[in-house]
């Protein structure tokens, strides 16, 4: 353990108009936690710059999951745990619920939140993908007021986001659309379980007699921050899945990621994974299964 | 042919001699002790693989004065970690030769206070050429060690090898790879020392050989012998790597107790211990043979270079292993086997479970089957037709006297495994999809005990006492570190007393308490010491008749009463036993020539794996480990050495790779450094076989590290048979396949 | 040198035992626990959330106490290796991991219990696929993992035989 406890502020929110206040008086000043499985990890390393941290965990106004005629709104402070196990996030958006189960173990999944997880913007974070392909909207709060941004346009650059200084993630909204969609999710890591994924796949759609009404793929861990891939969504879209599609769209697919070499994995594998990972999307949407992987 | 049948504890499943401790909690492992003016001590170790230290700054904003400070200047003794030879510094002294190694040492009340100061020492360097890998070392254009790089080189010729290629109807070779492995124990290396003028220095510590850090310790402190004493505490799991290495660990934490006169603790965080210990030894070996067309091996030449990292260590030990184990369970009628252990700039490679055989036996393994491909026949028939038995001579021409009938286990191994039938099916399935199965066998020895005369120069010595309570105490250095000591050697005194398992205990290793039963090591402590164990029970046994308090034959209650009675009388006794090396051993150790081992186990692994070609990952779906390992001493215990050791082979075979960046562990946490989750292992099937073993505690051999040295090859075999691919080199990863499986396509798509 | 926090009072409950310490609010529970508690039974494997040897129970859900600042324990419940057994739904663990081999080295084993007793407390039935998913945030190098699953499905049996 490199860091020393004595070098830390610590705050504990209230309630989350105590939190934004305090991040309005002090902007940049606080890191928010709310489960720390990331930040306590780079504290024990001696890799945090913070050195004021404010705590979020389990303020009530941001646990809750609410069940609206028209999206879900799920708080930032779900933890993966609040995510899986049957209810409207099971059953309507199995992408996320299964991306939840894939996060750490039981332990990691107990603390971690939607939110963190959010916030935190590894390119390698499982629930993202997932967010994207779902159309997610988040609802960002400040003593401003509260503010509503398109999960799709968050992030800027790697760990960039559009997120003020005092400005922190109230909830994630989810338009519950999705019923009889085909759904697929797969992550790769380095094996089964407590594994930082290599590449990472959400995927929704819908086709009629092999002919694509609607597709949406994300990916996660090939580019700096996850990634939806319009190109290949609109190579396909109402075009028959023929050889010829399947191939174009994997061929695009490719191209529109950015895989590295690191010491996890190369950009090779990478890339061919993201190429297979999308075709076996495609068969399942070809074959017209409803439920994922 | 086992023991017998009268035994009635010997053969039982009795409960972990400290197992409820460890079930409730309440076991003490090193870093749950404190001591009163206990210091935390800390290690400043080299950022760079090769150079001279020209500066040391002590960085500003620190309280330099609170800390207390070693270097290689303050040490009282010899700058030497006493192993085989005495080339490893306990701190560098103005030379670093890896990336780790130790620099300076600091001490200091606070834990936090103590990292920060660590972080502000600064060392410039001038930095020198270093040398990597064994294509490096071997080359010898850059000199790192001694004249040639060259640690330690064997020879073995048996028989006339440059006679066989003009008679062979085939010649084929192969190079196989093998890469480091962390023996990743869950609980890292740590140490308390206590130092008084009087009595001396005390090490308490996780460890497995406590006399190999006494010695090492009466070096470095230049204190006498009755002047240092080390007690293993309990161990949260070692495989080797708590073999040598605590020998540095705790004269890191003795010097600081002797400079600071207080008790100083190390422990290493997990980043450290990955970063600085020792790992498995990485290996090229080049296999060259001549085979008939009946497939019969008429001779071979077998080359195996190993990466001893920077110093020595155990280099010569671990070589020595896998050129005795090179030929694997075969017969060779011609060979010629050539090794050396070279050095590079990196931290020394040391003991892990096995021990040079899973390098050796991995490459013979993988060889069988290319040998197999190559004359037409099955990796099965290959190997029967190729097993060495009983009256046959191994490659150091020592002559199997017991009857192991190979192929029999062979056959028994492949019908547990369905073996006939999977492969039949999975040539059908594999025809679609994109989910590839194979399956793979491995059939392989493991010597147990010391090689040679080892065992001999050890001269291990056990004592059995007699405590006033009428029960036994057995006094042994052999420490439990999991792998079930106390209790088989519990149940060896009991059973050779005819007492309960329960009236016998077992002293914490205590070099001031038991004698020097030799290393923990060498899968050598149920058939070695336990059978020093059963003679010195019964030497007290012999001294209670002799004394008119017992009979020859008696029941437990008689027993203990005339051991309380003599215990009142004379006051607690001990029973000595000394080993002796039995008749008609012979070892050359020039030649490389006679009984390398008293007695070997042997075994044959079958692998079933899928090969998924969308993640380019495989996976290990089913597993059958059968063995023959003399006498099964404890059936939980003997099924959980199994258990645990295949599923590090496993590990060892698709998941642990280091990631070396000049010289250092780059993946040095346990988030990047991959061992199998239990999502990742399959339900590992586990039989036994008994052949009994005239030179061990009731017919047992050694069981410890032979699951290390099957999964590989097995699994690999399995997945050259489910990709039609032949790979070489573990660990096998995802990205390799990956590889392999585009070169193949992109040959095939240019055919 | 200024430092930048104060230690605070926590109060929290630690096996069935009211307790205060005065801690840095980003002293990690487990080091809060072994130090401070003296409750030396959950161990420090990796220190990164990986290995599950610090797992205890925080309001009755399985955590890693090394990710934990002890400023975030304040009013819960904590239930260690040292409390665990005492729960009649748990307590069969302690033998049937005994009987079963699914202690070692041992280093593992209180994390492993910690983690099975969730498991329990959710599934008291668990088949061998729940229970190889509930544990497989817990790494074993000794066992293979397959005797301490074992340990865990005999302990269920025993439990709900009574």
């Amino acid at each position: 353990m490199k860091s020393d406890p004595a070098d830390y502020g610590f705050a504990v929110a209230a309630n989350l108009q105590d939190a934004v206040k305090l991040l309005a008086e002090e902007p940049k000043r606080w890191l928010l936690i709310a489960g720390a499985t990331d930040v306590m990890v780079q504290y024990a390393a001696g890799t945090l710059g913070a050195r004021k941290l404010l705590s979020i965990w389990n303020l009530p106004e941001l646990r809750q999951i609410e069940v609206l005629p028209g999206e879900l709104r799920i708080g930032a402070g779900c933890t993966y745990t609040d995510l899986q196990g049957g209810g409207v996030v099971a059953g309507e958006f199995p992408l996320l619920a299964r991306a939840a189960s894939w996060t750490g173990g039981i332990a990691n999944q107990n603390r971690g939140t939607l939110g963190g997880n959010i916030a935190n913007a590894s390119p390698a974070a499982d629930s993202l993908p997932a967010l994207l392909v779902y159309d997610a909207e988040l609802i960002l709060v400040s003593v401003r007021g509260e503010r509503r941004v398109a999960y799709g346009d968050f992030h800027t650059g790697y760990k960039q986001m559009n997120l003020a200084a005092d400005e922190l993630i109230r909830a994630i909204c989810l338009p519950r659309k999705f019923a009889g969609y085909v759904s697929y999710g797969r992550k790769v890591g380095a094996r089964n379980a407590q594994a930082i994924s290599k590449v990472c796949i959400a995927a929704v759609g819908q086709s009629e007699r092999d002919v694509v009404r609607e597709v949406r793929i994300a990916l996660g861990s090939v580019a700096q921050a996850p990634i939806r891939l319009g190109e290949t969504e609109r190579a396909i879209v109402g075009k028959r899945l023929d050889a010829d599609v399947r191939e174009l769209a994997r061929k695009t697919a490719v191209s529109e990621t950015r895989p590295i070499d690191d010491i996890r994995s190369t950009a090779k594998y990478r890339a061919a994974v993201v190429g297979n990972l999308v075709g076996e999307f495609l068969d399942r949407l070809a074959g017209g299964e409803s439920s994922g992987e | 042919m086992p023991g017998g049948q009268n035994e009635h504890i010997v053969g039982t499943s009795t409960p972990r001699k400290e197992g409820r401790d460890k079930v409730t909690g309440s076991a003490r492992y090193i870093d749950d002790l404190s001591f009163p003016h206990m210091l935390y001590g800390a290690t400043v170790r080299s950022r760079i693989p090769r150079g001279k230290i020209k500066k040391i700054n002590f960085g500003s904003g620190i309280a330099w004065s609170e800390y207390v400070i070693v270097s290689a200047k303050d040490i009282p003794g010899k700058n030497y970690i006493t192993l085989i030879e005495t080339d490893q510094p306990c701190l560098a002294d103005g030379v670093v030769n890896h990336p780790e190694e130790a620099i300076l040492l600091l001490a200091h009340p606070d834990r936090h206070a103590l990292a920060k100061a660590a972080a502000a020492v600064e060392i410039e360097y001038e930095l020198l050429p270093a040398v990597f890998t064994i294509e490096e070392s071997e080359r010898g254009d850059r000199i790192i060690w001694g004249k040639d790089n060259t640690f330690k080189s064997y020879r073995i010729e048996k028989g006339d090898v440059d006679s066989v290629w003009t008679k062979a109807d085939y010649i084929i070779e192969g190079e196989y790879f093998t890469g480091a492995q962390e023996q990743l124990y869950i609980e890292t290396n740590g140490v308390i020392a206590a130092f008084d003028a009087e009595k001396g220095i005390t090490i308490w510590g996780s460890l497995q050989c406590p006399y190999y850090a006494h010695k090492a310790l009466v070096a470095v402190c230049g204190l006498p012998e009755d002047k240092v004493r080390v007690v293993q505490t309990e161990t949260g799991g070692a495989f080797g790597g708590k073999e040598e290495y605590p020998s540095m660990i705790a004269a890191h934490a003795a010097l600081l107790a002797m400079k600071a006169g207080q008790p100083v603790k190390i422990v290493y965080d997990r980043a450290e211990d990955m970063a600085a210990t020792t790992k498995r030894h990485p290996s090229r070996t080049r296999h060259r043979t001549a085979v008939g067309k009946d497939g019969k091996i008429l001779g071979g030449e077998i080359e195996i270079v190993m990466d001893g990292g920077a110093y020595v260590t155990l280099s010569p030990v671990v070589l020595s292993r896998a050129t005795i184990h090179a030929g694997g369970p075969y017969y060779w009628p011609n060979v010629r086997v050539r090794t050396k252990a070279v050095a590079t700039n990196t931290p020394p490679h040391g003991a892990f479970r096995g021990f040079g055989a899973p390098q050796a036996l991995f490459a013979i393994e993988r060889h069988m089957d290319k040998i197999a491909r190559t004359v037409g026949m099955s990796p099965a028939e290959i190997r029967r037709r190729n097993f060495v038995r009983q009256g046959q001579t191994t490659i150091t021409e020592q002559e199997i006297r017991e009857p192991i009938d190979l192929a029999k286990l062979l056959d028994r191994a492949l019908e547990l495994a369905d073996y006939d039938a999977k492969k039949r099916r999975f040539a059908e399935t594999n025809k679609h999809g994109v989910r590839r199965k194979g399956t793979g066998l491995a059939a392989f020895l493991h010597g147990a005990g010391f090689t040679g005369s080892g065992e001999r120069y050890l001269a291990s010595v056990v004592g059995v006492e007699g405590r006033a309570d009428g029960g036994v105490r057995v006094l042994v250095s052999s420490t439990e570190f999991g792998q079930g000591t106390n209790t088989v050697l519990c149940q060896i005194a009991a059973e050779a007393l005819g007492l309960p398992y329960e009236d016998v205990t077992i002293a914490q290793p205590d070099t001031m308490v038991v004698p020097n039963s030799g290393p923990t090591v060498a899968s050598r402590t149920a058939m070695v010491v336990g059978k020093l164990v059963a003679s010195a029970a019964r030497g007290l046994k012999q001294t209670l008749i002799a004394a008119g308090l017992l009979r020859e034959t008696c029941t437990a209650e008689e027993f203990r009463a005339a051991c309380r009675e003599y215990v009142a009388a004379h006051g607690e006794f001990r029973s000595l036993a000394k080993y002796e090396s039995p008749e008609g051993i012979y070892w050359d150790d020039v030649k490389y020539r006679g009984e390398a081992y008293a007695t070997y186990s042997w075994a044959v692994y079958v692998a079933e794996v899928t090969a998924d070609l969308t993640t380019y990952s495989a996976t290990v779906d089913d597993f059958v480990a059968l063995q023959e390992i003399g006498r099964v001493m404890n059936p939980v215990l003997a099924r959980g050495q199994i258990l645990g050791g295949v599923a590090q082979g496993i590990g060892f075979a698709l998941y642990e790779k280091v990631e070396w960046r000049d010289g250092r562990m780059a993946n040095n946490q346990m988030t990047n450094y991959i061992m199998p989750t239990s999502a990742d292992l399959p339900a590992i099937r586990v039989y036994f076989e008994e052949l009994g073993n005239i030179h061990g505690a009731f017919g047992a051999k050694g069981i410890g590290e032979l699951p290390m040295d099957g999964p590989a090859p097995a699994i690999v075999n399995a997945i050259e048979d489910a990709l039609g691919i032949p790979f070489n080199r573990v660990p096998l990863l995802p990205e390799d396949i990956f590889a392999a499986v585009e070169r193949e396509s992109s040959l095939a798509g240019a055919r | 040198m200024k430092k930048a926090a104060a230690k605070r009072e926590i109060f929290f409950t630690v096996n069935g035992e009211p307790k205060t310490v005065r801690a840095y609010p980003m002293e990690r529970l487990l080091d809060v626990l072994r130090q401070e508690l003296r409750l030396t039974g959950t161990k420090e494997g990796c220190g990164e959330g990986e290995c599950g040897a610090c797992a205890v129970l925080m309001d009755g859900t399985l955590v890693d106490s090394c990710l934990i600042p002890v400023a975030q324990a304040q009013g819960a419940t904590v239930v260690t290796i040292e409390g665990v057994l005492r729960d009649a739904r748990f307590r069969a663990l302690q033998e049937s991991f005994l009987e079963c081999g699914g202690a070692q080295c041992g280093i593992c084993t209180p994390g492993m219990i910690l983690a099975a007793a969730h498991l329990l407390q959710k599934r008291p039935k668990p088949t061998m696929e729940e229970i190889r998913e509930g544990l497989s945030g817990n790494l074993c190098r000794c066992t293979g993992y397959m005797q301490i699953f074992e340990a865990v499905a005999e302990a269920a049996r025993r439990t709900a035989v009574r």
